[in-house]
């Protein structure tokens, strides 16, 4: 019997943008993550407020799920889907 | 008995608390920057008095509520900005035709349409007098500071139920968002004017004969069965809309119980006008500024004098036309492309008649006034 | 690490150079637009075509930050205009974007008759229960007990359930999501441009500055909170059961989509008629 399965299955991964100066310290992606890798840093923007930062860890990695793009009420953050690696089946 | 107080308001809670010591117990509004404040402050207050607040679905709405207010009864009020007061026209036109006492503040702001909401305008005066169809006469009030806000807005509820017709009182963003001094009479010290009612039975009464202009008035639930309607109606009320002879009886009435009672209700604040010969003409905030423009102007030996309308419409035509013989030039201050100088050139001539308009939503710099002042004299 | 950007992939959609927008940090207009421009992305209708409408208040500034023919008219008036603007021009996508106290205070009457109607357009409000630009006065929308300017003491007035009073005008598609559910909002959005005849899209929202902070709700982030807690989904249930109060449960979902002949079909119709 064949199982078709693959090695190993890897979420996707997403690299995230933000244009800092458009932030209004809302909150929003911070809070609703699904993966809570968005931190508000300790920086001021030019209206003096704190942009999130990006705090990946070995458990938590964006996932790209988009879900800060969609609620950014500032289109002050946005994602790209980095290609999925697939490791060989069998 | 309420002593006199002494309290920092704005324009817009001095008028609303000017309608609360006159009698007023029913507000019908909507909000509309830059008089929401008068909205919320009768939300607030209404009740402690006893009286309705309710917020309505739009400016029309308000107008009408307000009419339906007045003859269950009640002195109604209600307030708004451009906008607002372009919706209301078309009941203002039913409260002079049917005789509905009440009060419509109309806080100017920048225009035409949204125009600038926060700013300042004084555009809306020609509107206050023509704005609905047909021939009618309303009555309209100018306060230039929130004491006049306070002291006018008793006066329009007296005078709209003195003569049955709605009156404007036309503040001006400035004076509505300027806090200053009020000084509230104690409370036996306010004239308060009602509205006159039939002192006959109810067979024996008709609801729009007059007794000098204005006939008195029964409101809904007296046992006088009146029947009130818009279209032309004759004494008893009912309706004859195809008869010349009591159509030409109504709107003469309707029109003559203001234009020939002018002199009663003129208010003109004088100063500096013993000696002039040059007058300025204004009203509200630019009737303040221009105050100052005169103080400098007389400081550096010009007669100059101020004619601060406090009473805008029905317009004074007597007095201009006296005052005409004295003075040679008017420069007439007011915060839009030229309103007022109308009808002053009406009066007086147009040569005679020089425009200071500025109408970007800011007021005019009393050195801008006294500029004029001295263009005027130098060019003579 | 993030990366730092300086534009943004819906950039194209926007007036860019308007950017940052007027809405206060934690408004809901802000992902309603956000929403609205991703679907836009993902349907493929010609922004040539697109006309977007919106009438006065914080909602109706959404009309000035999209990048295609738009009109910012007078309160309440964005439906008729748009019917206007619909019926002249029948190639167009017209799209009216306003709020609650627009739509459906002064713009009641217009917006019952259009959906009678059934006109061709997409209908969206975004209701933030007050009005929020004035300075937070009670509107049709704010629930019973909450506080406004207007109502001191607490509103006494019973609201307008919105999904319920389309439903029963006669649209034919009916949906309500909070700013939360970004993903559902997009998908709806993308129905009703899609979709013949009368669609509306209620998107309830926060207004911290207004509404929120006299409720409660501070922040945007506490209603958003407040919207993870309470939202219930549940699609096809008669809107007359999803009313809105405060403490409650948010009943969200789409609840109607019919299909009925439109105005603009029947006009054509008409005209073709006529000419014989």
């Amino acid at each position: 019997m064949k199982y078709w399965v693959k090695k190993e299955l890897k979420p996707p991964h997403g690299k995230v943008y933000i244009i800092k100066d458009r932030c209004k310290g809302c909150g929003f992606c911070i809070e609703f993550c699904p993966q809570g890798v968005l931190q508000e840093s300790e920086e001021f923007n030019s209206k003096g407020y704190h942009p999130p930062k990006l705090v990946e860890s070995d458990e938590k990695k964006c996932i790209g799920c988009g879900f800060c793009s969609l609620i950014c009420p500032e289109f002050a953050i946005y994602i790209e889907k980095e290609e999925e690696n697939e490791e060989g089946t069998d | 008995m309420r002593k006199e107080q002494i309290k920092f308001y704005s324009g817009n809670i001095a008028a609303a608390e000017g309608a609360i010591a006159a009698g007023c117990r029913f507000f019908a509004g909507y909000p509309i920057t830059p008089s929401s404040e008068i909205a919320e402050h009768m939300a607030r207050r209404l009740p402690q008095v006893g009286g309705i607040f309710i917020q309505m679905e739009d400016e029309l709405a308000s107008m009408a509520a307000i009419l339906g207010a007045s003859w269950g009864g009640a002195k109604a009020m209600t307030a708004t900005s451009g906008p607002g007061f372009s919706l209301m026209q078309e009941n203002i036109g039913l409260g002079a035709m049917t005789e509905t006492p009440c009060v419509v503040i109309n806080v100017q702001r920048a225009g035409p349409s949204t125009g600038m909401p926060t700013l300042v305008g004084q555009a809306d005066v020609m509107q206050a007098r023509w704005g609905s169809h047909g021939d009618y006469e309303i009555i309209a009030l100018s306060p230039s500071s929130p004491q006049e806000c306070f002291d006018l807005t008793i006066k329009a509820f007296n005078l709209a139920e003195e003569y049955r017709v709605p009156v404007i009182v036309l503040m001006d963003e400035s004076v509505a968002h300027m806090f200053e001094k009020v000084v509230i009479p104690p409370e036996n010290k306010i004239k308060i004017v009602n509205r006159k009612k039939p002192d006959v039975p109810p067979e024996e009464y008709l609801p729009f004969k007059p007794e000098r202009y204005v006939p008195p008035m029964a409101c809904a639930g007296e046992g006088y069965n009146v029947h009130v309607t818009g279209l032309t109606h004759d004494e008893k009320g009912y309706p004859q809309a195809t008869d010349p002879e009591v159509q030409e009886r109504l709107v003469r009435r309707l029109c003559d119980k203001i234009r020939k009672n002018e002199r009663k209700m003129r208010d003109i604040d004088e100063y500096e006008m013993d000696d002039a010969d040059v007058a300025i003409v204004s009203f509200g905030i630019s009737g303040r500024s221009s105050k100052e423009a005169v103080k400098e102007a007389r400081k550096q030996g010009y007669k100059v004098g101020l004619i601060r309308l406090r009473t805008i419409w029905p317009f004074p035509d007597e007095y201009f036309e006296k005052i005409a013989e004295d003075i040679k030039k008017f420069i007439v201050v007011e915060i839009n492309y030229g309103q007022i100088k109308l009808e002053v050139e009406r009066n007086v001539g147009k040569e005679k008649v020089i425009l200071l308009p500025k109408f970007g939503g800011e007021i005019h710099k009393p050195h801008e006034i006294y500029e004029k002042i001295k263009e005027v004299y130098n060019g003579n | 690490m993030e990366i730092e950007a300086k534009y943004h992939p819906l950039d194209k959609y926007l007036r860019a150079d308007r950017i940052p927008h007027i809405w206060c940090p934690g408004c809901g207009l802000g992902t309603a637009l956000n929403c609205f421009l991703q679907a836009l992305e993902e349907t493929e209708i010609d922004l040539k075509n697109l006309a977007v409408v919106s009438g006065i208040g914080c909602a109706g500034r959404v009309a000035g930050y999209i990048n295609v023919d738009s009109y910012h008219t007078t309160h309440g008036r964005a439906i008729p205009f748009a019917t206007g603007l619909k019926l002249a021009n029948p190639k167009l996508k017209v799209v009216v974007f306003s709020g609650d106290g627009d739509l459906f205070a002064i713009g009641g009457n217009h917006f019952i008759h259009a959906a009678r109607r059934n006109i061709d357009m997409t209908v969206i409000c975004v209701n933030n229960h007050n009005y929020g630009m004035t300075g937070g006065q009670l509107g049709p929308t704010t629930p019973l007990k909450a506080r406004t300017t207007t109502a001191p003491y607490g509103n006494i007035e019973h609201p307008f359930n919105l999904c319920h009073v389309a439903a029963a005008s006669g649209a034919v598609y009916v949906a309500r999501w909070t700013t939360l559910h970004v993903r559902r909002l997009k998908e709806s959005m993308k129905e009703a441009l899609n979709k013949k005849g009368f669609s509306f899209v209620e998107v309830i929202a926060p207004c911290p500055t207004a509404f929120g902070r006299r409720n409660r709700e501070p922040s945007g982030l506490d209603t958003l909170r407040y919207y993870k807690e309470h939202s219930v989904i549940k699609h096809g249930i008669d809107p007359s059961e999803a009313d809105i109060e405060i403490g409650g449960d948010i009943i969200v979902g789409k609840f109607v989509d019919i299909e009925k002949h439109t105005f603009n079909e029947a006009v054509e119709e008409l005209i073709k008629k006529a000419r014989k």
